[in-house]
């Protein structure tokens, strides 16, 4: 087995499995039935990507191993995603905030990732960066509603932003098995995606009359299983059922 | 293998290459029984004119199909699949369904008949790019309201009932309608 490339797509899916999971915990409780929408499609376009990596890791794996059992039956410290994923929707600016600067990092990850050596890998990029485009658009959007908005949306969006800022350098380490797929031109090298980042981050703050934080204190990881606390009650949702009822179908 | 009919009707692919790819290959014999399967969440449009169908042989008594989902997420292609394999084995046919994802399925694969089944059925066809990010992004008025025609019409959200429609409203008529985001 591949282990090098099963681990890289399995850190590439669980970001999107966390954030997936943490839009659709907004099911009915959206602020708006708009916005409700909204995040929840958001929520079903992150799910469908991270079918096709897991149908394609299970398929490197090629032992017994699902799709299923690599989304619902690993342990905490086995889902390598981002930290700034599995942060919980405190409000709306939070869930926003969270979203947009995952988005900006996502669009410009897979639009690299389309270049992947890797066939399949390059097509579900080349699929998955048109959805994106989407989430990317509403969620700055969104920043810039509420960043120039009344006072208290500023106040909100500003807190959010400078919260989760903490969670976005790790966005751009390198793990082991990245360094290892960059070398066979399969893998990104996130480390070239940082400075275009933090310029397209900051300029979008900047339009929305919101500060870009100064902070050099960044939190990480996620990326090798230690997690945020946060993790551990998402996870107890998410597997709850597999857990109780194991194997069970609907 | 029987006489195949291309069905690439993207008029503007990006490359000779992007034509290439896009093409391909539908058993005549075969069009008739697709054509009868349609979307499951918009019932007027055939699977045909929506696009997914990217190829349909019959290999050694089989038929092969292949689909590609609209987006990654959709609940339809599910039942889509097992809409294909119900009919073909009306007609005869045992099949086997696989699920691609390159290229990359776009609006522009939806077929003029695909696009008047969505105005008929009340949802707006997709604009073009350019025109689609102007009424999503820039507030433009273009997309034609689908019970009175009108483009006097504002979009209420970017995501509607599904993922690949956003939700209108007409300000003439007042009508509120889905529109087909355009997908390139």
């Amino acid at each position: 087995m591949k282990q090098n490339l099963y681990n890289y797509i399995l850190g590439i899916a669980d970001n999107s499995l966390m954030l997936g999971q943490r839009l659709g915990e907004l099911t009915g409780h959206g602020p708006s039935l708009e916005t409700d929408i909204a995040c929840t499609n958001i929520s079903l376009d992150l799910f469908g990507q991270v079918r096709s990596y897991f149908q394609y890791a299970a398929k490197i794996a090629g032992d017994e191993r699902t799709e299923d059992d690599i989304a619902m039956l690993r342990k905490e410290r086995d889902y390598k995603n981002v930290l700034l994923v599995e942060q919980p929707n405190t409000n709306f600016a939070y869930t926003l905030g969270r979203q947009f600067l995952f988005d900006v990092y996502h669009l410009a990850f897979l639009k690299e990732l389309q270049k992947s050596a890797d066939l399949t890998l390059s097509a579900i990029a080349n699929k998955c960066i048109k959805e994106v485009s989407y989430h990317e658009r509403f969620s700055s959007d969104w920043v810039k509603r509420l960043g120039d908005g009344t006072e208290e949306s500023k106040a909100k969006m500003q807190e959010a932003i400078n919260d989760l800022w903490t969670y976005t350098d790790e966005l751009f380490h390198q793990t082991e098995a990245d360094k290892a797929m960059v070398e066979e031109g399969i893998g990104v090298d996130v480390t070239k995606l940082k400075e275009a980042y933090y310029k397209n981050v900051s300029d979008l703050l900047l339009e929305s009359i919101l500060e870009v934080p100064e902070s050099k204190y960044f939190q990480k990881g996620g990326k090798q299983g230690i997690h945020t606390e946060h993790l551990g009650y998402l996870l107890s949702d998410l597997q709850y059922m597999q857990r109780t009822y194991p194997n069970m179908e609907w | 293998m029987n006489k195949v009919k291309d069905i690439q009707h993207s008029s503007k692919s990006s490359s000779p290459l992007g034509k290439l790819e896009g093409a391909s290959e539908i058993n005549v014999s075969l069009i008739p029984i697709l054509e009868k399967v349609s979307d499951p969440e918009i019932p007027v449009l055939s699977i045909m004119d929506m696009g997914v169908v990217r190829s349909a042989v019959i290999e050694n008594n089989i038929v092969k199909v292949q689909i590609t989902p609209t987006y990654s997420g959709c609940p339809a292609m599910d039942v889509i699949g097992d809409d294909i394999k119900a009919a073909l084995k009306k007609a005869g046919y045992e099949s086997e369904i696989d699920l691609i994802l390159h290229p990359a399925w776009t609006t522009d694969w939806i077929t003029p008949r695909g696009r008047k089944a969505l105005e008929d059925y009340g949802i707006a066809a997709p604009l073009n790019a350019e025109a689609d990010k102007d009424v999503l992004l820039n507030g433009k008025r273009l997309v034609k309201c689908t019970n009175c025609g009108s483009t006097n019409t504002r979009l209420v959200s970017q995501f509607g009932s599904t993922a690949c429609k956003a939700q209108f409203q007409c300000d003439d008529c007042q009508e509120p309608f889905d529109y087909f985001k355009c997908l390139k």
